[in-house]
Order: structure tokens, then C-alpha cells, then sequence
């Protein structure tokens, strides 16, 4: 499965358009990340849980869109986005979309 | 009084280590910048040339970062009078960088490559009413196409 935020893919046709696929997921902090993320934050400088859930969460938003896209029968995700929006304290909800089409047999 | 020395406690050490996290962040990150200039990256929405075949990827680059004790009371303090804040425009600044170095290392695997439509985003990661801008997540993405 290929995924780019490009509206075309170099060298290559798309034949079908397949229509918008969408993951997301809403993830909560942990107490214990929580915690230390409050003592870092009298430092300053990285919080490298909150780096890590963000990364991991987006990657299973972006799983979810795949798993759309595999069930349309498509080779591609174009135009991928991204969007991340705060429902309630302490929780995040992120949200991958893009466009699921076939494109023509690769080299 | 108790709470003022502990006020206190906390302003001097924000000051100390924040100033020290800052200063080896931004070694840091003119290092990496250096070492990844000949990567180039791009907002542009197409490539310029689409002729032949050639491997592309999305890549992406996040980061959290967030301010010091000190840098935080100053910026409150500051908020009284209005004008620049300086502690929260190098809190985003150093985030975008660092954002945009760590996509632009997830591009490395492709190998040679260009990085276009890349797009930056900031959301305000608010634990409590108070210090709602003290922490921020920067996103950087965009797709990287082989030489």
C-alpha cells in the first residue's frame, strides 16, 4: 500500500478512484506518563512519552485508513492528512484521511 | 512562605536546566541541520518532474516539547503588558526544526530523495487551564520522492 500527501504519484496512472478513507483513534494519557510529563515540565525541554503516544496512536490512525483502503481493493492513499483535535482534558483524539485509489502495475 | 520558596525552588530550577536544554537543543539542532542539508524539502504540491517511475513515501516527523517553569512565569508576567513572547517563539521554533529534522531522517531509508507537499502542524497539547500553552506537538509531514 502506498501512502503519499502527493495528488499523483510519479510515473505512474491512477485507473480508479476509489473514494475517502478515514482512520482514527481517541487516546487518553497515562497517569504515570502524566506525571513525569509534570516534572518535565519544570525543566522544560522534550517530553518524549507524550512524542512516543502521539507517534504510536497516529501510526494506529493510519492502520485503520489502510485497513479501509485494503477493503476497497485499492494500491494507494493519495493525498493523506493528518488532524489532531482535543475532545475533552487529557485526551486526544488523531485522524488520518485521504483518497483510496488503483493506480497501474508499477515497474 | 513555604509556598513562595517553593515558587522560588521551581523558578531557579527551570532557569538553570531550561536555559542548559535549550542551549544543547539548538546545538543540537544546527548539527543535524547541517549533516541533512543536502535533503531538500519542499511545499510544493507536485513534483516538478513526473515522467519516469520512482519510489515514493509518506514520511513524517513529530515531536513534543514544552517550556520551563521560568520561561512559563515570564510569559505570564509578560501577558500583562502584551507585546512578544519571546520564550514560546523559541518553544515553536525549536519544535518546527526538530519536527522537520526528524521527517526528513525517516526519509533517509528511501535514499536519495526530495521531500514535497510537506505540511507543519502545531496543536496545543493543554494539561490544565493555566499553563494551556506550555506544551506543544509539532507534526511535519510530507512524501518523499527518489531522486
Amino acid at each position: 500500500m502506498l501512502l503519499s500527501n502527493l495528488e499523483v504519484v510519479p510515473g505512474r496512472r491512477v485507473i480508479e478512484h476509489l473514494g475517502l478513507v478515514q482512520g482514527s483513534t481517541v487516546r487518553a494519557k497515562h497517569v504515570g506518563r502524566d506525571i513525569v510529563a509534570g516534572i518535565k515540565n519544570v525543566f522544560g525541554g522534550e517530553l518524549r512519552a507524550y512524542t512516543e503516544l502521539l507517534q504510536e496512536s497516529r501510526e494506529e490512525a493510519t492502520a485503520r485508513m489502510v485497513e479501509q483502503a485494503q477493503a476497497l481493493n485499492a494500491n494507494a492513499v493519495l493525498n493523506v492528512r493528518f488532524s489532531t483535535s482535543s475532545i475533552v482534558q487529557g485526551a486526544a483524539e488523531l485522524f488520518a484521511y485521504g483518497t483510496a485509489v488503483r493506480l497501474e502495475e508499477g515497474p | 512562605m513555604t509556598d513562595i520558596l517553593i515558587v522560588l525552588v521551581l523558578l531557579a530550577l527551570g532557569f538553570g536546566f531550561g536555559t542548559r536544554a535549550d542551549r544543547q537543543h539548538y546545538r543540537s539542532i544546527r548539527e543535524r541541520e547541517d549533516a541533512l542539508r543536502d535533503l531538500m524539502v519542499f511545499a510544493a504540491r507536485f513534483p516538478p518532474e513526473l515522467g519516469r517511475p520512482r519510489a515514493s513515501r509518506l514520511v513524517a516527523g513529530n515531536v513534543v516539547v514544552s517550556v520551563d517553569y521560568f520561561k512559563a512565569f515570564v510569559a505570564g508576567l509578560r501577558s500583562f503588558v502584551g507585546g512578544r513572547v519571546t520564550s514560546y517563539e523559541s518553544l515553536l521554533d525549536r519544535g518546527r526544526r526538530e519536527a522537520i529534522l526528524r521527517m526528513k531522517e525517516d526519509a533517509r531509508s528511501l535514499g536519495p530523495c526530495k521531500i514535497f507537499n510537506v505540511k507543519i502542524e502545531t496543536s496545543s497539547i493543554s494539561r490544565g487551564g493555566s499553563n494551556a500553552l506550555g506544551t506543544v506537538e509539532v507534526l511535519a509531514y510530507g512524501t518523499a520522492v527518489a531522486d
